[in-house]
């Protein structure tokens, strides 16, 4: 069987400006209250533009930037799923 | 003058296999040149044309039987293994999946579709060359797809919930849109010249019910499918028959007569018209030593029909019918049974394995042929 092509890691895109005050983020900002421990003072000078995952329990889509909990904004629920690819992806029907 | 040759009983005890209580005898066929000595049994053209005979039985499209006699076994097996895995089938090989987000995973769902029966245009399917299969190690470049020997379908599904629907259905169906996945979604995609060649006929599953996936509000399946011509010795998705058996004629010789409530139980050991019972008549009765003498109008077992017969030996497991009866099958008597899966119809099937064979047999004259050169 025909195995997929993985996809290599996209390291988090460095600070920008004109990021920094995209919709996304600000909107996220106000809801972090849990702020990681580990390696903050990285996280200070690293801000990525939102990644949108999927609730395990409600299937909303949920924006989350590097620091924010993760928690669904709709539910609560703790469990986020990361999105699929949206590559297309290649199989051998055997 | 030529010596006389071997009787008509002794032709018989040579053709037929012997089927006893728990042995099977006389399986090889014996008629090959230097075996009985005196007899000329060297293979000719003329004679083969003679004693081959082809019968049907029944020729439905999808569903053939027929007779093959006066073949080798050699010959009938090998139509047979040529229709199992060499008769060149179209079906799903390739699958770009650009989302799912069902519950089957992609490889999973792939291999579903890949076992799904397509049909369409014969002549279209038949101007549809073989796909082959690039294979580096073996420095095999392979095809590139094209119109002539790829054709696409598309799978584009989305579940959404039915607004219309009553509040409290519970039934998947009515409640949402798209919840099952059938074959019948499958959407062909003809490209150049099979804008043509499937105009009439367009490829399409044989069963539009074949369940694929299930699907809730929400989910999606969208990939783009490349079927090519395969076969089946790759895969059997690239099979083009369901079944494809033979099976030699059932023979029942009643040597010694069978006669009043002996000829219901023995018929009873057989399937149903295969045994009839008649009443002995005044001649039979008046033959010396025919066994019935005495006898004028009791009944008698006879044989009404061996071919309905499953061989099943049930008689032999009875002491009284022991030395009464031979089973035996005709050697060179095939019954060959053709189902396709949809995509050809049997009798095509038929005749594209002989012609897979005929190539055969060419391939490997001509390979003779290079060794007596060089």
């Amino acid at each position: 069987m025909a195995t997929p092509q993985r996809e290599l890691y996209q390291a988090p895109p460095q600070r920008d400006s004109s990021i920094a005050g995209s919709g996304a983020l600000q909107q996220n900002s106000s809801g972090a209250a849990y702020t990681p421990s580990y390696g903050g003072g990285v996280a200070d000078s690293l801000v990525s533009s939102s990644v949108t995952y999927v609730c395990g329990e409600c299937a909303s889509k949920v924006a989350l930037n590097l620091g924010d909990a993760i928690r669904c904004k709709e539910c609560g629920h703790r469990v986020l799923y990361k999105e699929r690819t949206k590559r297309m992806v290649q199989f051998e029907a055997r | 003058m030529a010596p006389k040759g071997p009787s008509k009983q002794e032709l018989d005890r040579r053709k037929t296999v012997g089927i006893n209580a728990e042995t099977v005898t006389n399986i090889t066929s014996t008629e090959f040149p230097g075996h009985y000595p005196g007899e000329d049994h060297s293979w000719s053209l003329s004679k083969y044309k003679k004693n081959l005979r082809i019968k049907f039985h029944k020729n439905l499209p999808y569903d053939a039987s027929f007779s093959i006699i006066g073949i080798d076994a050699s010959l009938a097996n090998a139509i047979r293994r040529i229709l199992i895995a060499e008769v060149p089938t179209l079906a799903i090989e390739q699958v770009f999946v650009t989302n799912n987000t069902s519950v089957l995973a992609d490889e999973v769902l792939a291999h579903r579709l890949g076992l799904i029966p397509l049909r369409g245009s014969v002549s279209g399917l038949d101007a549809t060359d073989v796909f082959l299969k690039p294979d580096e190690d073996n420095g095999i470049v392979g095809s590139q797809p094209a119109d002539y020997n790829t054709i696409i379908m598309h799978l584009h599904v989305e579940c959404t919930y039915n607004e219309s629907a009553d509040s409290n259905e519970r039934d998947p169906k009515k409640r949402f849109h798209n919840s099952d996945v059938y074959a019948r979604d499958l959407v062909f995609a003809p490209v150049g010249r099979q804008l043509e060649r499937f105009k009439d006929d367009p490829i399409v599953p044989v069963n539009p019910d074949i369940l694929i996936a299930k699907l809730r509000p929400g989910q999606i399946i969208d990939m783009e499918l490349h079927c090519v011509k395969g076969l089946g010795m790759d895969h059997a998705k690239f099979s083009p028959v369901a079944t494809a058996t033979y099976r030699l004629l059932p023979k029942i010789d009643i040597l010694k007569p069978i006669l009043g409530l002996e000829a219901a139980k023995f018929q009873k050991c057989f399937p149903e018209g295969v045994i009839g019972i008649e009443r002995v008549t005044a001649k039979e009765a008046g033959t010396e030593g025919s066994g019935y003498e005495g006898h004028e109008g009791k009944e008698k077992a006879v044989v009404r029909n061996s071919f309905a017969d499953t061989v099943s030996r049930e008689c032999l497991r009875h002491d009284e019918f022991k030395d009464k009866v031979k089973l035996g099958r005709v050697q060179d008597h095939f019954i060959f049974s053709v189902e396709s899966t949809g995509q050809y119809p049997s009798t095509n099937l038929v005749l594209k394995s002989l012609k897979v064979l005929n190539l055969k047999a060419r391939h490997l004259k001509r390979a003779l042929d290079m060794l007596e050169g060089g």
